[in-house]
């Protein structure tokens, strides 16, 4: 909507219309939505050889995707988003191995359910504190969690893991092939689940209360919203969403080790997010895409230069183009339109 | 002596001076998140860089122990302001997230060029016969290099404690942190100030990550690694209060040790639950303020 729109309109009615008609059209679908998911479609079949790869992106993807939920738009900054991922990693790993529950789909719905409950006890306790408190909080947490599984290793497998996890086939039909090809398009079917789930989320008014609160947490106090009810609601949702990309993880790679709780996991999915842009969630695909390549390619050459100059990019990118890649883009488009007009 | 009064000296000795090592290295942390709500992930980074400095100076030009530490703290205490003045203060005004995004990039990029120039195996470094050994207290022997940290910890409480509560500029930094607007506007150049406690909190990180190196041994990783445990000091401690610092080095110390030593199993869970434990009870850390 145009400025000039806003102008022009002098009745109230119509004024209210308009405002109606432009947030149900922000979340139409718009025809460039199609191009991520027709790329990853033409991912399978121009890179066959590499699926399993693929498919750990399409994991990074949906991490990354939940953290924007909560990041992006709630601005809730955590250290130990990584907890919910390993919460559900070793649910099915553990109901893999030792209580012979191998079905893959049923076993995402489990990770979902005890994730999100992880979630939903540490946020109600959590969500209270801001700043460095919540950060510190958030961050014990999952180490905490990864403490207990180091504890009871009889059970977690400890810092050896659970190795050589066997899932039974794909809706009794699809087996694990070679290439995990059968897992990139289960992967991928998943994540468009949960994508179209969280938009419907983001655009809904309850998504609109997040960015309240992100924006201006007193206001929304003062304006009655629930806040805290509001904050736990989503963190319970992102947090399950972790969960499912943690099961995943697991299926995909048939092993799972206590490694998934660390401190790394939380700031690589973190950077992930904010390299692609935060709140605009499509942001959390091209950062989990742009990083595991690079790191792919580069961590091959040398690791050491692969840490440098993920360090020199965060740095950069927090001095120069702090709302990721996909705000550069817009910020281009945006340069270029209005040289145009001029 | 019985056994169990003989474990709990030992845990108190060897927790004692723990907790020293965690307040030399946190305590300028705490000051200059007090002073300007700066979240600087990258501290352990400015710990690690003293560390590696006494480990050269100490192996490659055979220099003694104890004047490679003061040499150390100097030299990161000055490249800091270098940091401090082009890239941190950019930030002051920024949220949370990006003051955390840079200073872990500049922590990775530390971890980095260490792992270049070092390799990733742990280093140690030559001590003085005077550290090695043990030390006779008169009721029993205790290692020498733990009662010296003790020694050197208590020094620097009490030339800290002068400096913060009894000298012009330990004033002027205790009314910045209080209310930094107010004490802007009677005329004090915070700044200025800032610039100077972050000099001085970086330094004593490298004397802390210089004294490390007998304790745990040095390698790149140690950025992170301790990281976690000099930003719970402060957040358990209080932003920019020297005694909460205190308080919070030497129960997380205590703590710590005491779990190591009754439950080796349950490695750093003690730590981290007596954090939640406190920040539940009391967000602001122990003499933060609400």
């Amino acid at each position: 909507m145009a400025a000039s729109d806003i102008i022009t309109t002098t009745s109230r009615g119509q004024a209210r219309e308009r405002t109606a008609e432009y947030l149900v059209g922000r979340h139409r679908f718009r025809p460039a939505e199609a191009l991520p998911w027709l790329i990853a479609i033409a991912v399978f079949f121009i890179f066959p050889e590499r699926m399993t790869f693929g498919s750990q992106v399409l994991v990074m993807a949906m991490f990354a995707l939940s953290l924007d939920l909560i990041l992006g738009y709630a601005g809730i900054v955590t250290l130990g988003h990584a907890a919910f991922f390993g919460v559900g990693a070793y649910t099915v790993g553990l109901a893999a191995a030792r209580l012979q529950w191998a079905e893959p789909i049923s076993g995402l719905f489990a990770a979902a359910i005890t994730a999100g409950l992880v979630g939903f006890i540490t946020g109600w306790f959590l969500l209270r504190y801001r700043g460095l408190t919540l950060l510190m909080l958030t961050l014990a947490t999952a180490i905490m969690l990864q403490e207990t599984g180091n504890l009871r290793s009889d059970i977690s497998g400890g810092y050896d893991g659970l190795p050589g996890l066997a899932f039974k086939p794909l809706l009794g039909i699809f087996d694990y092939d070679l290439y995990g090809r059968a897992y990139y398009l289960y992967v991928l079917a998943v994540l468009a689940v949960v994508f179209y789930f969280v938009r419907r989320i983001v655009y809904s008014p309850f998504g609109q209360a997040l960015t309240g609160i992100r924006e201006n947490v007193r206001r929304m106090h003062a304006i009655g919203s629930p806040v805290h009810r509001r904050l736990v609601t989503v963190y319970t949702i992102a947090a399950a969403i972790a969960g499912v990309a943690g099961a995943l993880f697991t299926q995909t790679n048939a092993y799972v080790t206590l490694t998934v709780f660390d401190f790394d996991n939380s700031a690589k999915v973190m950077v992930m997010l904010i390299l692609g842009g935060t709140g605009r969630l499509y942001g959390a695909f091209i950062g989990a895409t742009v990083y595991m390549v690079l790191e792919d390619y580069f961590s091959k050459l040398s690791p050491t230069f692969w840490q440098f100059g993920i360090g020199l990019v965060l740095v950069l990118a927090v001095l120069f183009a702090r709302r990721g890649v996909l705000g550069l883009f817009e910020s281009v488009g945006k340069y270029v339109a209005e040289r145009k007009r001029s | 002596m019985p056994q169990v009064a003989n474990i709990a000296v030992s845990i108190l000795f060897d927790g004692l001076a723990y907790a020293m090592f965690l307040f030399i290295t946190s305590v300028g942390l705490s000051v200059t998140m007090g002073l300007m709500g700066f979240v600087n992930l990258a501290h352990g980074a400015f710990a690690m860089a003293g560390g590696y400095v006494v480990v050269t100076l100490t192996r490659s030009f055979g220099v003694e122990f104890i004047p490679s530490l003061v040499v150390a703290s100097v030299v990161v205490g000055a490249v800091s302001v270098v940091f401090e003045r082009w890239l941190y203060r950019r930030l002051y005004k920024s949220t949370d997230l990006e003051q955390v995004l840079l200073t872990i990039g500049l922590a990775f990029m530390a971890i980095a060029t260490a792992t270049y120039f070092y390799g990733p195996i742990p280093k140690s470094v030559p001590l003085p016969g005077w550290l090695q050994g043990d030390v006779n207290l008169g009721f029993r022997y205790f290692p020498s290099y733990r009662a010296f940290l003790i020694v050197l910890g208590t020094a620097l409480i009490a030339v800290l404690w002068y400096v913060f509560e009894r000298t012009n500029i330990g004033a002027k930094i205790r009314a910045a942190v209080d209310n930094r607007r107010m004490a802007e506007s009677v005329g004090i150049n915070v700044d200025r100030l800032f610039t100077l406690t972050f000099a001085i909190g970086s330094g004593l990180a490298a004397l802390g990550g210089g004294l490390a190196i007998q304790l745990f041994g040095l390698s790149p990783s140690f950025a992170v690694l301790y990281l976690v445990l000099f930003l719970i000091v402060v957040a358990v401690g209080g932003l920019g209060s020297l005694k909460g610092t205190l308080l919070a080095a030497l129960v997380l110390g205590v703590f710590d040790t005491a779990g190591k030593y009754l439950l080796a199993d349950a490695g750093g869970f003690f730590v981290y639950a007596v954090t939640v434990a406190v920040l539940l009870i009391k967000p602001a850390g122990f003499y933060g303020r609400e």
